[in-house]
């Protein structure tokens, strides 16, 4: 796949929707293109995290361990970002991301990552955003959780 | 030593000297013939004395003498010869006599050199074995580089002078008495004013030269400690750069340079100043003998013809004298710095040579228990480190020590291994004091390992073995030319006083590695090896090593083969994709362009880097095939497409890491010559530019960069251009270029680019990491992991073990010990580098690897982590100095003592 296809794709995935294709072309240009193999797992709960990743095909689950065994609390879709949170707040990875289709994604570099927060205020807006929406996603879930665990009781 | 180096050289070589004076003598005769001779011949056939007639005769060589008692005996009556044939006769004695006064001189001189070596020898020798036989506290107080050089340079004029020592003043002092008892002879009243002048001389230059003497002395001292401030430069160079020192360092060593300059320019003026009298002293003497003589020979109190004869004999007094005063100079100087060598090499408590005596026997078990007796450490300071402790170790008992930070388990290790003396009480081997029992018996029963490595200049493999080498086991058989050496090497080594062991000879003591020779060494030291987890570290060594595969053949060989298995390795793994291999038909996507072109490692340092391009052959093949517009095209995108992406990020953006065919300054230079090429093209661009535009090319790998610059007609023709590159390759090139080949060895390359022979692809996350698995455990399916690992033990560890890092020496170190059998083993916190899980895993395997065979000796871990304590039979606690618990871990952990806070906190 070449830069400028990458660029398309890139453009696809709402992080990036505001940044100038000059831009995007660059974030491409110094990131690495990774493959994985159906069932290949691209980091493991408890790694330390030197990348994020922009999956561009395919798709992969979220599986964090627990003390009753993994337990699968997401999906990846095509054009979003994982892999984010442990380099933000340098922490080791919270779950365990695993291809379940061939899987193709951008691999961008830690320290690349945080330049581009700082040099693209509007990615930085974005990753708020999907922040923020997975957080109200999880505190609904818990809310969810909550209120049948008190039924159960 | 002796106090005095006179005395010294007179023990060590009084025969030699006694010898070379005699020669000495000897030598006058011939020397003082060869003085009469040019008168005899000047007067004799070239004047005609004796020859007054025509075909006179004189007698040649009549030798006779006149001996008491006896009378006269005619050893030889002589010959009778013309004039012209005593010219070529005397002239011919005169050659003769030139020859032998040089032969003595030659066989003088290189003797008082050879004795001088020799003594030089002796004396370096001395200093280094006393060094080995220093206290361990002397050591606290050494500067390493100012003993070197004391060694080294200090004693080096020792050496000239030994020669000298006996020989200059007696002969000399001969030549100067004969020429002052000449004068005498012909006046008495001159004579004593000679015999005055010489003892003002003899007074006042020594005198005078006593400063020189201190300034020497100065001189010495200053250039030691600069030796030892620019060894403390290049060891702390890490500090120094850290806290931006070296300006300090700099105005340091200028200091000390300015006064070694001050020191040596006061030395010079005071010898010109000490020069400048002594010649005017003698010259003072003939002014006297002209003033005061001249005076009594115009009053008529003195014969003329007696005043010229005693000038005449003067002129050769100064000579011998000058000599004779240098010499003393020499002799003093020489005393100064072998005084100041000898202080600083003598220490109060030397251990005696004969605990150090080597042994080659077997020593046998070493006699148990190992104690402490009532023993108490303290360090250089005073301070107590260990107080009044006494504790057995029975042989074949495992025990842990433990304890806070300077709580002195620690210091108790180093006593047992002798590295720190006790104050009072002492460590006891079988009842006797360790210190009094031979090295070979101690140094072989015990094993001792701290985190503090030192390795030695030299392979992996050599230090790994250090441990074993304590005395030449095998005799060497020498043959030939070698024997002769040896033989050589043997007598010299006796004749200055140093031992004789060979180092050619076979010093490995297989038996303590549970090994019986050579052959079946290597498996014992893998073992070894995997115990501490150093293999993979030394097989990642081996496979970064570019060998000569003539040295290796079989290996090279096996590498070729193993390429295929990789292939199938990897097909069977599904990971086919992982390596792009070099195919000589086809286009490696995962290689440069540059790569792909050349198709093989240049050898010729003359071509290497930007050299190839302009190589007249290549450039014609490039641009005769017009591949060269291609690449000038394609660099053309290439620059557009970098210029675009960073022209306006500042240089030190992160980003750039990731460009790798030009730098952040190139961008400014690329930006100009698109601008002034735009829309131009090739035809219009100077030789410059056209290079700078094709050298983007030749770095250009589609699937890193991808910008779809590589379309199959250019990948189709770059290898058809490298064909016919190679087609026409001239003679005088063929050499310079290593040609991929599926089926060869790459000399030039290393082992693991060799069995890969491509290109790990770009799009598999951890690739390499991968890889190295696969090929690790296929080396030992195809059974050449055993020569990989010679090759990472041939690996040169640099200076002090500084190419390894600190976890590989760290793991080294504690292989070094598990090498050798040894009946207590004590490891003194080995491993503080690395991580707990690691060291759990380490002293697990290590206890099981000791074990084996049935084999119990005793094992001493000072632990940093409580958690082990489980593992062995005994537990010592202490805290501040002194032992607090000592028995086995659960009774312990009953307890509610210093071991129970210890392990739960």
């Amino acid at each position: 796949m070449l830069l400028k296809d990458e660029v398309q794709m890139l453009r696809r995935v709402p992080l990036f929707a505001g940044v100038e294709p000059g831009k995007l072309k660059l974030l491409a240009f110094t990131s690495d293109r990774v493959s994985y193999d159906p069932g290949e797992a691209i980091f493991q709960q408890g790694d330390t995290g030197d990348a994020a990743y922009v999956v561009l095909a395919g798709k992969a689950d979220i599986i964090v361990e627990s003390s009753t065994g993994p337990i699968k609390i997401a999906e990846v879709e095509t054009n979003s970002i994982v892999g984010e949170i442990a380099i933000l707040c340098d922490v080791s990875r919270t779950a365990t991301v695993k291809t379940t289709t061939a899987l193709e994604a951008l691999r961008i570099r830690k320290d690349h990552f945080l330049k581009l927060l700082t040099d693209f205020p509007e990615i930085t807006i974005e990753i708020m955003r999907v922040l923020a929406d997975r957080l109200s996603h999880t505190t609904s879930e818990l809310t969810e959780a909550r209120s049948r665990a008190r039924k159960a009781d | 030593m002796e106090k005095r180096l006179s005395r010294y050289i007179w023990k060590h070589t009084r025969a030699q000297q006694l010898w070379i004076l005699f020669v000495v003598a000897i030598s006058m005769i011939p020397y003082f013939l060869s003085f009469d001779l040019p008168k005899q011949i000047v007067n004799g056939p070239i004047q005609g004395d004796g020859f007054d007639q025509p075909g006179a005769r004189q007698t040649f060589m009549n030798i006779n003498l006149d001996l008491p008692w006896i009378g006269n005996v005619e050893l030889f009556s002589g010959l009778e010869l013309t004039r012209m044939q005593m010219l070529f006769a005397l002239s011919l004695v005169f050659l003769g006599l030139v020859i032998i006064n040089g032969l003595f001189k030659f066989y003088i001189n290189t003797y008082k050199g050879r004795l001088g070596e020799r003594l030089l020898r002796r004396i370096r020798f001395e200093l280094v074995d006393r060094i080995l036989r220093f206290p361990p506290q002397q050591f606290k107080r050494m500067k390493g580089a100012e003993v070197s050089s004391m060694v080294k340079d200090e004693v080096e004029p020792l050496g000239g002078f030994t020669g000298d020592a006996f020989v200059s003043p007696a002969l000399l002092g001969g030549q100067a008495l004969t020429a002052l008892f000449f004068i005498f002879m012909q006046n008495m009243w001159l004579g004593w004013i000679a015999a005055f002048m010489v003892g003002v001389q003899a007074v006042i230059i020594p005198r005078m030269r006593r400063r020189l003497l201190v300034l020497g002395r100065e001189r010495q001292l200053t250039a030691r400690e600069l030796a030892g401030r620019v060894s403390e430069i290049v060891e702390g160079i890490g500090t120094i750069h850290a806290y931006d020192t070296s300006n300090y360092e700099r105005a340091d060593i200028a200091s000390r340079l300015g006064r070694i300059f001050k020191i040596r320019y006061d030395l010079y003026q005071w010898k010109f100043l000490v020069k400048f009298i002594n010649n005017f002293l003698a010259q003072l003497t003939p002014f006297l003998f002209y003033c005061i003589g001249g005076y009594l020979a115009l009053q008529g109190q003195l014969d003329i013809g007696q005043l010229i004869a005693v000038i005449s004999a003067y002129k050769d007094l100064p000579g011998p004298l000058k000599d004779l005063i240098d010499w003393d100079q020499t002799r003093q100087d020489v005393q100064v710095k072998y005084v100041q060598v000898v202080e600083q090499f003598s220490a109060e408590k030397i251990i005696d040579p004969k605990v150090q005596a080597l042994a080659t026997k077997d020593t046998g078990p070493m006699p148990a228990p190992l104690a402490a007796v009532n023993l108490t450490l303290a360090d250089d300071s005073g301070a107590r480190l260990l107080e009044r402790v006494s504790v057995q170790i029975q042989p074949g008992e495992t025990v842990a020590i433990i304890g806070g930070a300077g709580s002195g388990g620690d210091v108790l290790a180093e006593a047992f291994a002798r590295l720190i003396w006790p104050e009072t009480g002492k460590i006891t081997v079988g009842g006797e004091d360790i210190l009094e029992l031979p090295e070979s018996v101690v140094g072989r029963g015990i094993s001792y390992v701290s985190s503090d490595a030192y390795f030695f200049y030299g392979t992996l493999g050599d230090n790994l073995l250090y441990g074993l080498k304590h005395a030449p086991l095998g005799e060497r058989d020498y043959k030939g030319a070698e024997g002769t050496q040896r033989k050589w090497d043997v007598n010299e080594a006796r004749l200055a006083g140093n031992p004789d062991y060979d180092t050619k000879a076979d010093w490995i003591d297989y038996r303590a590695a549970s090994a019986t020779g050579r052959d079946d060494l290597f498996p014992s030291l893998l073992e070894v090896l995997d115990t501490v987890q150093l293999s993979k570290d030394i097989l990642d060594l081996a496979l970064r090593t570019v060998i000569q595969p003539e040295a290796y053949p079989v290996l090279a060989t096996g590498i070729v083969e193993m390429r295929h298995a990789l292939r199938d390795e990897l097909e069977d793994a599904g990971l086919s994709g992982l390596v792009v291999p070099f195919e000589p038909g086809a286009y490696n996507v995962e290689a440069t362009v540059g790569e792909n072109l050349l198709f093989g490692t240049i050898v010729d340092p003359n071509l290497m880097g930007k050299a190839i391009a302009r190589n007249e052959y290549f450039r014609s093949v490039v641009g005769g095939s017009g591949l060269d517009r291609i690449l000038f095209d394609m660099g053309y995108s290439i620059a557009e497409n970098a210029v675009e992406l960073f022209s306006d990020l500042p240089p030190d953006h992160p980003f750039f890491q990731q460009l790798t065919f030009m730098t952040a300054d190139d961008i400014p230079t690329y930006q100009a010559i698109l601008q002034k090429l735009k829309g131009r093209g090739f035809d219009e661009a100077n030789s410059d530019e056209r290079s700078a535009i094709i050298r983007l090319s030749f770095a250009y790998v589609e699937p890193r960069h991808r910008f779809g610059l590589l379309t199959n007609e250019l990948m189709a023709k770059i290898v058809d251009v490298r064909r016919q590159f190679y087609d026409g390759l001239p003679k005088e090139m063929e050499g310079s270029i290593e040609r991929y080949d599926p089926e060869r060895y790459m000399a030039s390359s290393n082992l693991l680019d060799n069995v890969l022979f491509g290109r790990i692809s770009q799009k598999h996350a951890d690739g390499s990491k991968r890889i190295r698995s696969i090929v690790s455990s296929l080396l030992n399916t195809m059974g050449l992991l055993d020569d990989v690992m010679h090759i990472g033990a041939d690996f040169n560890v640099g200076a002090g073990g500084k190419r390894l890092t600190a976890v590989q020496r760290q793991k080294l170190n504690l292989a070094r010990a598990l090498v050798r059998r040894s009946d207590y083993y004590i490891f003194n916190k080995p491993l503080p580098g690395l991580d707990h899980r690691l060291q759990d895993e380490i002293v697990r395997d290590a206890m099981k690897l000791l074990r084996r065979d049935g084999r119990k000796p005793a094992l001493i871990w000072v632990l940093s982590n409580t958690s082990l304590t489980s593992l062995f039979d005994r537990v010592l606690v202490f805290d501040r100095g002194l032992l607090v618990e000592d028995g086995a871990p659960e009774a312990l952990k009953e307890k509610n003592g210093v071991f129970k806070e210890l392990v739960s906190s």
